[in-house]
């Protein structure tokens, strides 16, 4: 199966006036069609700003420095603005994690998923009635399959009249209203509660399989990508240091930060036993060394550390950055 | 033990970096100092004893124009007192009144605001009103109303306008108060035992004083221009003190045959208010973190 | 044994505004439950666990028992002395003994003020030490909670989040309390930060003889390090008892379905998924009867106009729904 979205070598550069942080620091990411792949990392590993990058929305002072981005054999950095835009909602969509601050407050609901068809949706009569019955007829379908129930009288209210639960619905049907063929949902249920959680989730499970699309899931949750995801890319520091099909990245982690993560949280089955966290923080980028950059907080770190560390196969489908893959036989 | 390096407030130093990126904001500050040193060592300026009449010099135009001399700059008022010198002089009326109203205002206020927003409840209501009812006058009326029952002088001035300057930072005060006293540090300071005397002045005020000096920066301004109103009105300082609102005033009567008189403590006016409001609009570009980008 | 802490029927309601138009209307007072009729004690030593979504009034509970907020009605017993009768003056001796660790580790310290400064504000505030000897005690427990004595005239904002959180714990610590409650600390912090601090967190407790109320809507960091655990939902405690119980047992649905929503990472560790209905209501307007009804695949007649008494289940262990005795359970009942 072909890839959908592939990164090559991805480096994004922020300039503050501490100097220069390579937030985005040599990314390669593949997307399938048709599957939900996982993004974890803490903080500031970079998982949002990669795929900022590959939106083209990396603002000053950000800049995408190196790298391709192919989607569907098209290299998204060689597009104009204009072309771009065109890619975005229509092809690619994404979510933000906070619902409230990205659904605009003044705009009904209706409003902004009218927006989102006429910027993208050709297939629409071209003016008149029939185009505005066709806009009308296309939004309440688009708040149905996100389960939000009367949605013609729903689409005339603001954002702020809906939960949080059905605010994140609202921005996944806007999304999704130009049926794209890859959704990037952000941190989709970092703001919501377990409960609410668990439906939203469901929900873009449910409709990446009906629509046939892909889907990128950033988060911050194993639990999360355990459930959702077909594969996981665990990212660190603006490098991704381990990929592979998820259980399997589970069951049998081969970086040590991954294994780091997965005994960092808590379990009641754990109860009593004491909880083994991963010592220290995230590395300042500033000036950081081309060194493995989980070094300083790696219990099983040696000398071949200290240089530039790479990707290396581990196992099927699976590659993880870390030098002791060289030493034990995978 | 091992003293620390003083860890230096690096907000502050932020905000003054992008104060002093701002040319414009540095250069109206510039022009306040100049003013400011100008009022302190008027003595030693000023070329002519401002209180000194000759009525040889009467109405003399200045010093470019026919019949000028270059002793006495701008030329003489009436009663042949050099202008220029009683703008130096009456700098540090304009001045001393603008600074003396708005710390007894900012003072006040800040005490109201404070306990206002602070304490809410009946103190909240009393205060609240208040405000309410003094902002309802128009300002000028209001002093002039209280300099009529008061009299005129120097002391009376500034009480007719603290009277009711306070008001202005005490609502900016209120509204910061209520914004900050839900943070959670105020809870741990209340959940540690705190008195909410201390609350109020060490862990509030801190906190809020940025825009309350902006706000007081600007009003400075206001107070200046009112002050010169007041004098023109024969409400202020009394002859012969050199007020610029009262100078104004006395070249009223001769503005088309000695523009001169009127003109040059008016333009006084204005450029040490434009200077202030310029310099304290960079002041909360630079302090206020709604402002960076 | 005899509980540190016994909270007994505790309220703290929050009337709503009502302009002068609306009083003349005869707008009817709107009255949001926060807190309604709450009971619970807390042993010494032991973590008690309370779990709820946002808006059940979790942590208005646990500011209503140190009185950051002043109950409306109830009793709050700490260590014999009713706490909701103290004046100010022994209010204020009280809290040297009672103290809370906050959710937000960038609002709860004062960005003003330097590290010694914050930590050291309880000796100031209880006249327990001044001067070097404020700072020496204040150095010492900046080390224990895992930071540099150097760093003491830092401020806030040179800290990051986990640093921080250190920080607060820190200042909670300072006086030699007994009792702490735990406002969500770790619900801010990055995964590995927060194993950290969760590990920090139970040092303490068993060095200095502690005792938390452990606030979080983190199931799994409940059952991590709770003994017991109280399930909120609108105000009230729905079900209540020993943390292994409770999670394997669970009897309340709300608590049922709460437990199925956890995502799982190991894949036989996952639960059959009980799909709950709908939002949160409002707790303008809570439901009538049992306010879980309006969402409970399980809602019978009665539920919608009796609210059901807490009853006892197990050792120990108590929950509050009409359909107890018939021992319906969700698991079962959806069949999933």
């Amino acid at each position: 199966m072909s890839a959908l979205l592939e990164v090559r070598g991805l480096r994004t550069v922020f300039h503050t006036r501490a100097g220069e942080v390579w937030a985005v620091d040599g990314v390669d990411v593949e997307v399938r069609r048709g599957e939900c792949l996982g993004i974890v990392g803490e903080s500031g590993s970079g998982k949002s700003v990669t795929f900022a990058s590959v939106m083209g929305l990396v603002r000053s002072p950000g800049r995408v420095a190196e790298g391709q981005i192919l989607f569907e054999g098209r290299d998204l950095r060689a597009l104009s603005l204009r072309e771009m835009r065109a890619v975005r909602g229509k092809e690619i969509a994404m979510t933000m994690q906070d619902a409230l601050t990205a659904l605009n407050p003044a705009l009904t609901v209706g409003e902004q998923i009218r927006e989102a068809l006429e910027a993208h949706d050709e297939t629409l009569p071209a003016r008149g009635q029939p185009r505005r019955a066709a806009i009308r007829a296309k939004s309440v379908e688009m708040l149905g399959l996100v389960g939000i129930p009367s949605a013609e009288s729903r689409l005339r209210q603001y954002p702020h009249e809906f939960s949080g639960g059905m605010r994140q619905r609202i921005m996944i049907a806007i999304a999704l209203a130009c049926r794209p063929k890859l959704l990037i949902a952000d941190e989709p249920t970092t703001a919501l509660d377990v409960t609410i959680q668990a439906q939203v989730l469901e929900l873009i499970t449910d409709i990446r399989a009906r629509l046939g699309m892909s889907v990128v899931l950033i988060t911050h949750d194993l639990g999360v990508v355990a459930e959702h995801c077909d594969r996981v890319m665990v990212m660190y520091a603006g490098q991704v240091v381990e990929s592979g099909p998820t259980a399997e990245v589970i069951a049998t982690p081969r970086h040590p930060y991954t294994r780091g993560l997965l005994a960092s949280i808590p379990r009641p089955g754990l109860r009593g036993q004491p909880i083994r966290p991963i010592e220290g923080q995230v590395p300042d980028l500033i000036g950081m060394a081309p060194q493995c950059r989980f070094y300083s907080r790696c219990p099983v770190r040696r000398e071949a550390c200290l240089a530039p560390v790479a990707m290396r196969p581990a196992g099927a489908g699976r590659s993880a950055r870390c030098v002791l893959l060289d030493e034990v036989p995978a | 033990m091992v003293a620390a390096p003083p860890a230096a407030d690096s907000i502050f130093r932020r905000n003054l970096a992008s104060f002093m990126g701002n040319r414009l904001a540095l250069a109206s500050a510039v022009v306040v100092l100049l003013f400011v040193l100008m009022a302190i060592f008027a003595p030693l300026i000023a070329p002519q004893d401002p209180y000194e009449t000759d009525l040889f010099r009467r109405l003399q135009p200045p010093a470019w124009v026919e019949g000028g001399e270059w002793g006495y700059l701008l030329g003489c008022d009436a009663l042949g007192r050099d202008i220029f010198s009683r703008i130096i002089y009456g700098a540090r009326i304009s001045i001393f009144v603008g600074l003396t109203v708005i710390v007894l205002a900012t003072g006040i206020g800040i005490i109201a605001g404070l306990a206002s927003g602070y304490l809410r409840g009946w103190v909240d209501i009393i205060i609240s009103r208040i405000v309410d009812i003094l902002l309802g006058f128009p300002y000028l009326i209001f002093a002039i109303g209280l300099m009529a029952m008061m009299g005129p002088g120097l002391g009376n001035i500034i009480l007719a306008l603290a009277y009711k300057e306070w008001v202005i930072p005490a609502r900016v005060v209120r509204g910061e108060t209520l914004a900050v006293r839900e943070l959670e540090y105020v809870e741990a300071a209340r959940a540690l035992g705190a008195s909410p005397r201390h609350i109020m002045l060490k862990e509030i005020l801190p906190n809020i004083l940025s825009p309350v000096v902006v706000v007081s920066t600007i009003r400075m301004a206001n107070v200046i221009i009112l002050e010169a109103s007041l004098s023109f009105l024969g409400l202020g300082v009394q002859p012969p003190t050199a007020s610029w609102g009262s100078m104004v005033s006395d070249g009223r009567a001769f503005i088309l045959e000695a523009w001169w008189v009127s003109t040059f403590p008016g333009l006084a006016i204005l450029l040490l208010v434009l200077a202030i409001n310029v310099a304290s609009q960079g002041l909360r570009d630079a302090f206020d973190p709604r402002f960076h980008e | 044994m005899k509980p540190l802490l016994t909270v007994e029927h505790l309220s703290k309601h929050y009337e709503s505004r009502r302009g002068l138009v609306e009083r003349l209307t005869g707008v009817p007072h709107t009255v949001v439950r926060a807190v309604n009729d709450v009971s619970l004690t807390v042993a010494k030593g032991e973590i008690l666990g309370l779990i709820g979504e946002s808006g059940c009034g979790k942590s208005t509970l646990g500011r209503a028992i140190l009185r950051l907020n002043e109950p409306n009605a109830g009793k709050v017993v700490f260590d014999g002395t009713d706490v909701t009768a103290l004046d100010p003056l022994a209010l204020k001796n009280m809290r040297r003994r009672m103290q809370i660790i906050f959710q937000d580790p960038y609002a709860s310290l004062n960005p003003r003020r330097t590290v010694a400064e914050i930590v050291g504000l309880p000796l100031k505030l209880h006249g327990l030490a001044s001067g070097e000897e404020a700072r020496a005690i204040t150095a010492r427990i900046v080390e224990r909670v895992g930071l540099k004595a150097n760093q003491l005239d830092r401020y806030p904002h040179q800290f990051s989040g986990g640093q921080r959180q250190r920080i607060g714990i820190a200042r909670a610590l300072v006086s030699n309390p007994e009792f702490i409650v735990c406002d969500e600390p770790v619900s801010a912090l990055d995964v590995s930060i927060q194993a950290q601090i969760i590990a920090l967190l139970l040092e303490l407790k068993r060095e200095m003889g502690l005792t938390y109320l452990f606030i979080s809507h983190d199931i799994s960091v409940i059952g991590y390090l709770a003994d017991r655990v109280a399930v909120m939902y609108l105000g009230e405690i729905v079900e209540m008892g020993p943390v292994d119980d409770v999670l394997a047992n669970p009897r309340h649905p709300y608590t049922q379905s709460l437990l199925s929503a956890v995502p799982e990472i190991e894949p036989h560790g996952r639960k059959p998924r009980v799909r709950l209905k709908g939002d949160l209501p409002s707790p303008l307007h809570p439901p009538s009867g049992c306010k879980f009804h309006t969402r409970c695949p399980l809602a019978i007649d009665i539920c919608r106009t009796l609210a059901p008494v807490s009853e006892n289940v197990g050792p120990g262990h108590q929950a509050a729904c009409h359909r107890l005795a018939e021992g319906v359970s969700l698991m079962s009942e959806t069949g999933a």
